[in-house]
């Protein structure tokens, strides 16, 4: 990969508003693997906008395609088909490319190919539930996949995840790095889930709901759903203070 | 230069959930042979790799002492120059035989991660000619955890650098110091446990 020029400036600052608390009792999870304590900020230095790069040599041809990756030799998956795709970005709108993206999910009955999953819904033959990809020049990541099914899970009584993929996202500086979950147009599970109501600014959810787009969708074989990721945006500026001595 | 105006907001975080084994690291969550049987980063040095071999093993403890099985751990370190493997390194040019990244999953029955690489270079502290301590940025993601944590690894050995390291001094309290410095067991071999709340609770950094 080519140099880019030097970066002269840290990240934005994250916006804590749109991010869940370390603590969110309704999500009981948290409440025991929360630190009580202050984060200590100490900015961008050379270790936090500097990050790993990964190259297409890495992956295999098949690992953004979770429809042909686990399964047999002319089998597939059962659920709906679908291709998820979009563009990575930064909060400057600059394309991110050469980023790694890597996702996990159930199948179409809700269940996870995990050893410690026992939920009643069955494993599917076919469906190994994770894929990752190099995004491409312009930000640009497709993955081709079954929708998941929602799945019920200990927390209250009777709480249900939506269907959702989980996303790992990498930029070039470590700081950015970001776990996150993509969710569905019109899912009615979204507005009851105690994991997406962590979220405290509850436009910022719309963020992670991927939009069906027709346009894209393959007739008579693929569904389409646009999702978007956006990491933390470095600053460009002037007036930026140069490395003494450099 | 232009400015870079913020147009766009970062994505809110949600939870790894109890099974970012099957994205991260595979083979800890049964699936044997998907991506060639290994997942990325499980193997930071190579032979030609230039520096001191060490190694790092510890677990990560919640509220309650319990380690936590579910979760992953990743290193990001300068080489043995104090010289990142990154296209932002402008200072000089890292060794090309390491990547300075490494994942590895807190073991599903013991939740315990290990790591093998090299001690790191020390760099200089934000945009100063001033050195750090040398120090392994690490972040931290699992179910329960609603914002990933990165906090960092220093050197026991190392007690006139880190007296004078500039991040280490800033921390206020200074009885939480030692919760950022690695356990000897013997030469190279360190033990680095991370506790998420309460007594000893690691200090977190938000960078
Ligand atoms: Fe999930």
């Amino acid at each position: 990969m080519t140099k880019r020029p030097p970066p002269s400036g840290g990240f934005f600052p994250r916006n804590f508003q749109i991010h869940p608390p370390a603590y969110a009792p309704d999500y009981k999870s948290s409440i025991v693997r929360s630190p009580k304590l202050a984060l200590v900020s100490i900015g961008n230095g050379l270790s936090e906008i500097t990050g790993p790069v990964f190259g297409h040599e890495d992956l295999g041809p098949t690992d953004n395609d979770l429809i042909l990756n686990y399964s047999a030799k002319d089998k597939s998956p059962i659920g709906e088909r679908i291709i998820v795709y979009g563009k990575l970005m930064d909060e400057s709108r600059k394309g991110i490319e050469g980023a790694l993206i890597e996702i996990w999910q159930a199948n179409s009955a809700g269940r996870y190919r995990h050893i410690k999953d026992k939920y009643i819904g069955p494993l599917d033959p076919n469906f190994g539930g994770c894929g990752r990809t190099i995004t491409g020049e312009d930000g640009h990541y497709e993955f081709r996949t079954i929708k998941p099914g929602p799945y019920p899970w200990p927390n209250g009584i009777n709480d249900w995840r939506p269907s959702h993929i989980h996303f790992s996202l990498f930029g070039p500086g470590f700081s950015q790095r970001l776990i996150t979950q993509m969710y569905f147009e019109g899912d009615p599970l979204i507005k009851i889930c105690p994991i997406v109501n962590t979220i405290p600014d509850k436009e910022a959810i719309d963020l992670l709901i991927a939009r069906l787009d027709m346009a894209n969708t393959i007739p008579m074989d693929t569904l389409a759903y646009e999702f978007n990721l956006v990491l933390r945006g470095r600053r460009s500026t002037m007036f930026e203070n140069r490395p003494e001595g450099n | 230069m232009a400015l870079s105006p913020k147009i766009y907001q970062e994505l809110p975080s949600q939870t790894a959930g109890p099974y970012v084994h099957i994205g991260c690291t595979p083979q800890m969550a049964g699936l044997k042979t998907i991506y060639g049987g290994g997942h990325l980063g499980s193997k930071m040095v190579n032979e030609k790799t230039l520096g001191i071999r060490i190694s790092i093993s510890g677990k990560i403890f919640d509220g309650t002492g319990t380690p936590i099985k579910d979760g992953i751990i990743e290193l990001w370190q300068a080489d043995a120059q104090g010289l990142f493997n990154s296209l932002d390194e402008t200072r000089g040019e890292p060794d090309q035989n390491f990547q300075g990244w490494g994942r590895q999953p807190t073991d599903i029955l013991t939740g315990e991660f290990h790591f093998d690489t090299i001690k790191p270079g020390r760099i200089p502290y934000l945009s100063t000619n001033r050195l750090q301590a040398p120090f392994i940025s690490i972040w931290v993601a699992a179910r329960g955890i609603n914002l990933g944590l990165h906090t960092r690894m220093y050197f026991p050995e190392e007690v006139e650098a880190n007296a004078e390291d500039p991040v280490l001094n800033r921390l206020e309290h200074q009885n939480r110091v030692h919760t950022l410095i690695a356990e000897p067991l013997e030469d190279g071999v360190y033990q680095f446990d991370i506790v998420l709340q309460g007594e000893n609770e690691t200090v977190f950094f938000d960078i």
